[in-house]
């Protein structure tokens, strides 16, 4: 078992700083990055129209939508509708 | 001090299942210092590639959540998790440039340091929130007695015997926990 002084204690608790800010905040809109992102691929697969936007320029596309650049989701859009 | 936060791991799993947005947030707070030790201190990445492993370690978290067998297990899941992602991080970094790598006996001892720092956080978060904040500030923020003592609104002559009182408590918190060789909380 472990023992623990106040000096060992106070060193400990450097060990463990917050991360950054933003950091923690993208990780906890991730659930709503997902909602988002499962929306715009269901719209991209019944709407052409819109898939042709999103291949042509993705990040436009969405801020003409309305929809919230979430840096994951263009990411993941990236990777399933980019050119190439 | 929220609901959420005393809540066992399996428990905040199982509402994060349920998809309860604070389950979730909590969840991210609870490790997210955690996450960040082990790719910063630990594994020494650059800001720039801790950030993507960050991020990457909560969306597998978010996405594989309903895989995990053992609800109680959550923290050794992150942990693994974490290290494999700084490695192939590390590995992927290496294929484009050398970087400084830590040697495997430093690395495992400051891994070890962060499962204990977890422990203590642990404990931590079971004190009052001022004992909370007292002792968060002025360890892991670094922040003088003037700045706790304005942001906290207390007179500074205090602050110095406010957080002796808090560290004994936090001390008496441990010495009445077992810590097992994962920490984990059930």
């Amino acid at each position: 078992m472990t023992t623990f002084d106040d000096e060992r204690i106070g060193e400990l608790l450097r060990v463990l700083p917050p991360a950054p800010e933003g950091w923690v905040r993208a990780a906890q809109e991730l659930p709503a990055a997902r909602r988002s992102l499962d929306e715009i691929v269901a719209r991209a697969e019944a709407d052409l129209a819109f898939r042709q936007a999103l291949v042509a320029d993705l990040e436009s596309a969405l801020q003409l939508e309305g929809y919230e650049p979430h840096r994951r989701v263009v990411d993941e859009l990236k990777r399933r509708y980019s050119e190439s | 001090m929220s609901q959420l936060s005393t809540l066992s791991d399996a428990e905040l799993v199982q509402r994060c299942r349920e998809g309860n947005t604070d389950a979730w947030n909590e969840l991210v707070e609870r490790f997210s210092r955690y996450v960040y030790a082990v790719c910063t201190r630990g594994f020494r990445l650059p800001e720039e590639d801790a950030e993507d492993v960050f991020q990457e370690v909560f969306t597998r978290v978010f996405t594989h959540l309903d895989t995990l067998r053992n609800d109680a297990a959550l923290r050794p899941w992150i942990a693994q998790l974490t290290r494999r992602l700084c490695l192939d991080s590390i590995a992927k970094r290496g294929r484009e440039q050398a970087t400084e790598e830590p040697m495997a006996g430093e690395l495992a001892s400051d891994l070890d340091e962060i499962d204990e720092a977890f422990t203590v956080r642990e404990a931590l978060a079971t004190l009052s929130e001022t004992c909370q904040e007292m002792l968060d500030r002025f360890f892991a923020r670094d922040q003088s007695y003037r700045t706790i003592s304005d942001e906290l609104d207390l007179p500074s002559g205090t602050i110095a015997s406010r957080i002796a009182r808090c560290l004994s408590k936090l001390r008496a918190e441990l010495e009445g926990r077992k810590v097992g060789p994962d920490g984990s909380r059930g």
